[in-house]
């Protein structure tokens, strides 16, 4: 058992290291460090530059243009890409719809889509989540109903992460009412262009705008637009969740997270000393640690199972719990550290604006993050869902 | 013994709560805090006016009903239910309250003007150095003739946008957090050199950075009492907000009930689930935890000052957990719709959030009540 990095993935690493030193803007750096909100442009600006490289999909086989990295190559891509704090790439062509369309597409449906989430050029939102539906999610009611060559979409999807901004969205539609839940919904690729779509904003608790509703009145999709059978949706629904939940874990930023709160503890004064030096303080970075210390195992053991074969199970699971948990703390943590500056509220600093935030640089995002940051346990399948995976798939309860 | 409130007091209670059902209703709260003001300055006038409520923690000989912190704890815990951004708080447990201990001219001519709701005061105490150390001031006020010139920059200064008064800590000898040399200072908002950068606060409120750069203010600007009456007020201020904290921490058990009797999930209501039944207990008992502090440091806070800073912080430190644990779980348990701007228990959590850190974090009060109760 060895649990150091061959030479080999050494040098992996100087590389990425390197790469990321010499290309990522500065202008998103500078961004992201005073917690501006982030423009289309600014998420599509380290895209392209990674896509360029061919590093944009490195899960993806390498026949539609992933890079062929081993596992461990790519936990430590994504460890140094978080090290680095670079702006996380939209998951949603990427790690969500590409994999279903590779998987179970059609050749048409390949070459049609793939290069271009690759590319950046397709902006993709997620339709799974419905009113009233949440975790539940096999209760969606949303119905398409065939009319000739055509679906005719119906209903509202809620939760859609950066629709505002979306080309396509995949969605789950109710295609037979009359047989079990899980067996009647099929995958629809829309174009959000489409007539008949409406996106309304839903404002978070931090002010910030990431998530809509999606209204969808007579929307008419080709049926070449629908992946896999009819019906059979659900199978790439649980496969894609299956991806969504692989990475779920955050270690890599939350380790970020951690160095970020020592470096503002160690700035920060509490009397005559350094806050990290204020020994309650000082035990929760320690225990947070600890806690991440573990987490990062866990996903380690994981990744070795998956190395060797295993697909990763309900035990990941373990890995949204601890991990969701740990990054609601660093949240907790950061706005303890504000003290009295956590409270102004502002949106962030526009182009040119040369205003100073009120108090130090980085406290007045720390409110809004950690409200913002509730969502953790709450989405991908909230943690008492997980809860209730653990008790039925691996303790047999 | 006799835990109850007296028919008078009852009253004062059954007063606010009618009339801010009334007026506070969470879509009336939204439009004020989205007005330019960010509030409705007619309802603070009422509460003064109309309800005169503004006297009843202060002296008869005062224009007052001759209450006191008990007064001030229903009124803020009336306020708590429904989130109100009024500067009770300010005005009249802080600025009220200094000008009562330091007695006086001021007093005398002050305490009116905060019953007619003509006063709003505004405490400029925090330095963006200072954390929660009340002795921590770089502000200074320099003897000048019989008066004083200020300098300084104080920071978060709740309400500051809306005052008539700035109460203003300031050094007027010492060290940087020494204790001896800080005083208390009651001046118009208005006077010459003093500047004010407005913003709105996560919890709804408005607040400025204030700086002060040559700001003449006359000798009677002065309230006798130094950094011991500072302590005392701001004790009494941290029992207000865990009085205020206990009215949302109820609040927020009461609407994630409601929440999960409504909702439904896997074919049932999710409140059937015993999962959440639990949580939602150990809500109730941590919301009922954060009432008894709220009443018990209240009661102590005529106690001599060492009992009283003990007994105060131990129910800050308690207050802050509970409340910690309330919110997140109401949150949890409402699920996504619980962090938008949607619903109320977002913007309760958002209070309560900002609450645990008022006048010191859970960790700043565990270790001024170890200090005191277990000296080395």
């Amino acid at each position: 058992m060895d649990i150091d990095f061959s030479p080999e993935d050494l040098a992996f690493r100087d590389e990425v290291r390197t790469f990321i030193a010499e290309n990522y803007p500065a202008e998103l750096r500078g961004k992201q460090d005073e917690g501006d909100e982030l423009s289309k442009e600014d998420f599509l600006s380290w895209h392209r530059i990674l896509h360029k490289k061919g590093w944009v999909a490195p899960a993806w086989p390498v026949e539609y243009g992933g890079t062929g990295w081993t596992p461990t190559q790519r936990f430590i891509f994504s460890e140094e890409t978080a090290r680095a704090d670079c702006i996380r790439l939209m998951p949603f062509g990427l790690s969500m719809v590409g994999p279903v369309i590779y998987t179970f597409g059609t050749p048409e449906q390949k070459a049609k889509f793939l290069p271009r989430i690759l590319s950046g050029e397709d902006w993709w939102c997620q339709g799974y989540s419905e009113p009233g539906a949440g975790s539940d999610l096999a209760s969606l009611r949303t119905k398409a109903e065939r009319n000739g060559d055509h679906y005719v979409v119906n209903g509202q999807k809620t939760w859609t992460t950066m629709a505002q901004h979306a080309d396509w969205g995949f969605f789950l539609v109710r295609t037979n009412p009359d047989v079990k839940q899980q067996e009647g919904i099929s995958f629809l690729l829309i174009d959000m262009k489409t007539p008949g779509i409406e996106v309304r904003p839903i404002i978070t608790l931090g002010g910030e705008h990431e998530v809509n509703e999606v209204f969808l009145d007579n929307v008419r999709v080709p049926i070449e637009n629908r992946v896999y059978e009819e019906d059979k949706g659900w199978t790439c629904a649980k496969f894609l969740l299956a991806h969504e939940r692989t990475g779920i874990a955050g270690v890599a930023g939350s380790k970020r997270g951690i160095e970020k709160i020592k470096a503002i503890a160690t700035a920060e004064m509490d009397g005559d000393k350094p806050l990290l030096s204020n020994p309650f303080f000082r035990r929760k970075v320690a225990e947070l640690e600890m806690d991440l210390t573990a987490l990062e195992y866990t996903e380690l053991r994981t990744l070795a199972g998956e190395a060797a074969g295993k697909g990763p199970g309900p035990e990941s699971s373990v890995l949204k719990i601890k991990g969701s948990e740990i990054q609601q703390r660093i949240t907790d943590l950061a706005l303890e550290a504000a003290g009295h500056y956590g409270a102004p509220y502002f949106r962030g600093f526009g182009e040119g604006d040369n205003e100073h935030p009120i108090g130090p640089d980085w406290a007045h995002r720390t409110a809004p993050s950690y409200f913002n940051m509730r969502k953790t346990t709450i989405y991908g399948g909230s943690n008492e869902v997980q809860r209730g995976i653990i008790a039925k798939m691996v303790l047999g309860l | 013994m006799d835990l109850s409130y007296n028919e008078t007091q009852g009253m004062l209670r059954e007063t606010l709560a009618r009339f801010l059902a009334d007026t506070y209703d969470f879509e009336s709260r939204k439009k004020m805090l989205a007005s330019p003001e960010g509030r409705d300055p007619g309802i603070w006038k009422a509460i003064a006016t109309e309800l005169g409520l503004t006297c009843a923690p202060f002296a008869e000989e005062h224009g007052g009903m001759g209450g006191g912190a008990l007064e001030n704890m229903i009124m803020m815990e009336e306020f708590g239910k429904v989130i109100a951004i009024e500067p009770w708080l300010q005005t009249v447990v802080i600025g009220g309250g200094a000008l009562k201990h330091a007695g006086g001219a001021l007093a005398e001519a002050t305490i009116p003007a905060i019953i007619s709701g003509d006063c709003v005061i505004a405490f400029a105490y925090a330095e963006p150095q200072g954390r929660y150390n009340l002795a921590d001031i770089g502000t200074t006020a320099k003897a000048d003739g019989a008066g004083y010139v200020l300098n300084g920059h104080k920071g978060v200064v709740y309400a500051a946008p809306w005052a008539t008064h700035l109460l203003v800590t300031a050094r007027t000898g010492g060290g940087r957090r020494d204790r001896a040399g800080v005083e208390l200072f009651l001046i118009e908002a208005n006077r010459p050199g003093i500047t004010r950068r407005d913003y709105p606060t996560v919890d709804g409120f408005m607040a400025s950075e204030v700086y002060f750069e040559n700001v003449a203010i006359p000798g009677e600007a002065l309230l006798t009492g130094g950094i011991e009456l500072i302590e005392r007020v701001v004790d009494e201020a941290t029992m207000a907000v865990c009085a205020e904290a206990s009215g949302i921490a109820r609040t927020m058990v009461n609407q994630t009930v409601e929440y999960t009797k409504q909702r439904k999930q896997f074919g049932q209501p999710i409140a059937k689930f015993q999962v959440l039944q639990h949580r939602m207990s150990d809500m109730f008992v941590e919301a009922e935890q954060v009432s008894s502090m709220a009443l018990m440091g209240t009661l102590k806070l005529d106690e001599a000052a060492e009992a009283r800073k003990a007994a105060v912080s131990m129910a800050k430190a308690k207050v802050g957990r509970s409340l910690k644990f309330v919110g997140q779980n109401a949150i949890q348990t409402h699920g996504g719709i619980g962090i938008t701007m949607e619903l109320a228990i977002g913007h309760y959590f958002k209070r309560g959030t900002m609450i645990e850190g008022q006048f010191g974090s859970i960790d700043h009060h565990l270790e001024r009540f170890e200090t005191l109760a277990y000296p080395a």
